[in-house]
């Protein structure tokens, strides 16, 4: 049996921001940018207005600069989003040139193709969603700003990454990935997911983020919001949130650590105004950004490799 | 602090404890966050095992249930003095096509062997992998010395029989540490249990790897894509080895079209040079027609283009290699048909030696395989230079990736 002491904290808080590192992580990103361009007729890119998805938008406009983005963006909204995130989203698309398409979970529900949770989460309901969109649109490639540090199925998912007529990933029988030969050939209805941000940390977002001044929405500063306690996070006062038992609002100083869906997003108390503050805040936590703030990755140990397997992000 | 990422293949046999070591490895140096050892001292309580540091890289349920690796997994931390990418890879041979995913991109090799099995055919295996893709740094990892008492004859036994496939293999100054990751004895601190063994602790030994040399190599850019904006005509790709300044002559290849540098861009600003690694759009004094699949390449040394091929080919497929047999071949940005002309000498994981040719290729095999394509390629010895020496063979149909191929120089064997 394995015998486990406390470490000497020999590594506490983090290295500084090598710059070199980032230039590494930013060519890497272009290059695999400039692939799906060069290797898929329509493809499009995961924009949700989080941070990740606009990290990946900004090196998409350096790719392909002064031409523009050569593909649309797409979202798949829940009916949940905070509406400030959507009203960034829409602008930063403009102010990209970059065409927006949403892909609507209500319009799934209205047509039948899901059903409303018990518990409301729409979270889970977005793959129908997303795989109709990709069927609509007869889209050959999704870029997202998933990276492998997030969770331990995502260290293991390839940068191209092929997904089944179903729309469905096969961790088993995945394709080898050697070099930086990244091969994207599939037979028609089969599609690949590829991620430019597989070997960025959180850390190393937020520091890039802050080296280039990329404006994200203002919810990652921290901020007062009226919030509840739910399942040790702090969920937003909100529609979508309805008040359980023993619950109640309060004010607290918070930011978002990550942005999704209001109802499963927890925000995390916090005084970091500005990126210098934040990138502090990320390189001193103890947590990963998952498990301090998604009520989604707490369901089991294999939330995120069942949800992958179904065709999720 | 060194400036640059370091990425680190972890390789072994089954139950050589490889992933005990990775979850070492990252707990000691504090890089496992507090919610992930919470979630892992709870797994370790359901199934009455204890504390199980594989599990932080095991991330499949598969993989948790038969308590294997199956696939690759990538876990990044950093130290005061520089920052990792510790990617760990599958021992069962049937999932050797991961272990050299895995190892293609790697710096640096760790290989894992139980003190008490001694190499198997499955090192010998991931030895000679790691010395055909060339990992610049290889590094044996005597794992269990505490189940062999921590005796140095065990080791050494070990470590002798490993040098000499080493040099056998054409691997220049293998590192070799003794190690416990279950006690985590010489894996982030210098054991006091073994006081004959005088190198430092495994993580100080990858902290001491050196970076890439400086880039004494010929210029090489593949062409991804084509921009075009108003007057604005420039070839995007990222350099892959060598130095790029305006004013260099480069050849397009295989078209032969000249040219001159005019510019090049990159992230927004205009570069006075760049270097191997950097996604760059190079602008040139001449309009040449070309697009993507074609490789920018320094003028004063460019590769030949040839349709005749031979390489050292690793097969990934249950389907064997036949001579004869129609595929794809990757080379750069460019795809192009082939038909198999030969299979060579197989490498023989029981001797480390080689095996005379045969009419096919089995799964996981190694050998050298002489291809002819439809299109000239502009290749280069994959050990001069890695990118435009390597390739990807793939199925015609359905497009899989089948094998994976490192060229030899034009005319010598494989």
């Amino acid at each position: 049996m394995t015998t486990l002491a406390e470490p000497a904290r020999r590594t506490a808080g983090a290295p500084p921001a090598p710059d070199g590192h980032l230039n590494d992580l930013r060519d890497e990103a272009i290059h695999v940018l400039r692939e799906v361009a060069g290797q898929f007729d329509r493809p499009a890119l995961l924009f949700s207005g989080g941070k990740d998805s606009v990290l990946v938008l900004h090196l998409a406009l350096l790719a392909f600069r002064p031409a523009p983005v050569p593909f649309p963006l797409l979202h798949v909204d829940t009916g949940h989003n905070f509406p400030e995130v959507l009203a960034f989203r829409d602008a930063t698309a403009e102010r990209a040139g970059a065409r927006l398409l949403v892909a609507r979970v209500q319009d799934s529900i209205d047509a039948g193709r899901v059903r409303e949770r018990p518990d409301g989460l729409r979270n889970p309901l977005q793959t129908v969603t997303l795989l109709d969109a990709v069927a609509e649109h007869r889209f050959d490639a999704l870029i997202g700003g998933a990276r492998r540090d997030e969770d331990r199925a995502r260290a293991k998912e390839r940068i191209f990454s092929l997904r089944d007529e179903f729309g469905q990933w096969d961790p088993r029988r995945q394709r080898p990935e050697l070099w930086q030969l990244y091969n994207g050939r599939h037979l028609p209805g089969e599609h690949l997911r590829v991620f430019p941000l597989s070997n960025w940390t959180e850390l190393d977002v937020w520091r890039y983020l802050a080296r280039e001044d990329v404006p994200l929405p203002e919810l990652y500063r921290a901020h007062r919001r009226r919030v509840l306690r739910r399942d040790g996070m702090w969920l937003p006062e909100s529609p979508h949130v309805p008040l359980r038992a023993g619950e109640r609002i309060e004010e607290r100083l918070v930011r978002y650590r990550t942005v999704g869906d209001v109802t499963c997003t927890g925000a995390v108390e916090s005084s970091a105004v500005d990126y210098p503050a934040i990138v502090t805040e990320v390189a001193l936590s103890r947590t990963t950004e998952r498990g301090a703030t998604r009520a989604d990755d707490r369901v089991g140990q294999a939330a995120m490799e069942d949800r992958k397997r179904e065709g999720y992000f | 602090m060194t400036d640059t990422l370091l990425r680190v293949v972890a390789a072994g046999s089954v139950d050589d404890g490889k992933s005990t070591l990775i979850g070492r490895l990252l707990h000691d140096s504090c890089a496992v966050p507090d919610d992930q050892l919470a979630a892992l001292l709870a797994a370790g309580h359901d199934r009455g095992t204890g504390l199980d540091l594989s599990l932080l890289t095991d991330g499949l349920r598969a993989e948790r249930e038969q308590g294997i690796t199956i696939d690759v997994a990538y876990r990044y931390f950093a130290t005061p003095r520089r920052s990792f990418v510790l990617i760990d890879t599958p021992g069962h041979v049937q999932y050797t096509r991961n272990m050299v995913t895995g190892a293609s991109t790697a710096d640096a090799a760790l290989l894992l062997v139980d003190v008490r099995a001694g190499l198997t055919d499955q090192t010998r295996r991931h030895t000679a992998v790691v010395a055909a893709l060339g990992v610049r740094h290889v590094l044996l990892v005597v794992n269990k010395m505490d189940l062999a008492g921590w005796a140095e004859p065990a080791f050494r036994a070990v470590e002798r029989e490993f040098r000499a496939l080493a040099e056998r293999l054409g691997i220049a100054a293998p590192v070799v540490v003794p190690v416990s990751a279950a006690t985590g004895d010489n894996v982030v601190e210098l054991s006091a249990a073994m006081p004959w063994y005088a190198g430092g602790p495994l993580l100080a030994r990858l902290e001491d790897c050196s970076a890439a040399p400086a880039d004494a190599r010929p210029a090489r850019m593949p062409v991804q894509v084509v921009l075009r904006a108003g007057e604005y005509r420039g070839y995007a790709g990222r350099i892959e080895s060598g130095v790029l300044r305006p004013g260099d002559e480069v050849v397009a290849l295989p078209s032969g079209a000249t040219g001159r540098i005019a510019a090049i861009d990159a992230a927004g600003r205009e570069l006075a040079e760049a270097g191997a690694g950097r996604s760059v759009v190079l602008r040139l004094h001449e309009d040449l027609d070309i697009s993507r699949g074609e490789l920018l390449a320094s003028a004063a040394d460019a590769p030949e283009p040839t349709r005749d091929l031979t390489g050292t080919v690793c097969w990934f497929s249950p389907r064997p290699l036949r001579v004869g047999a129609r595929l794809l071949v990757r080379h750069g940005t460019q795809v192009t048909r082939a038909v198999v002309r030969g299979i060579g000498d197989r490498f023989d994981p029981a001797t480390a030696g080689r095996l005379p040719g045969a009419a096919e290729l089995e799964l996981n095999a190694l050998a050298s395989v002489t291809l002819r394509t439809m299109t000239e390629l502009p290749v280069d010895a994959y050990d001069r230079i890695r990118a435009t020496g390597a390739f990807l063979l793939l199925d015609e149909h359905d497009g899989d990736t089948l094998g994976a191929g490192m060229a030899v120089r034009p005319g010598s064997a494989a």
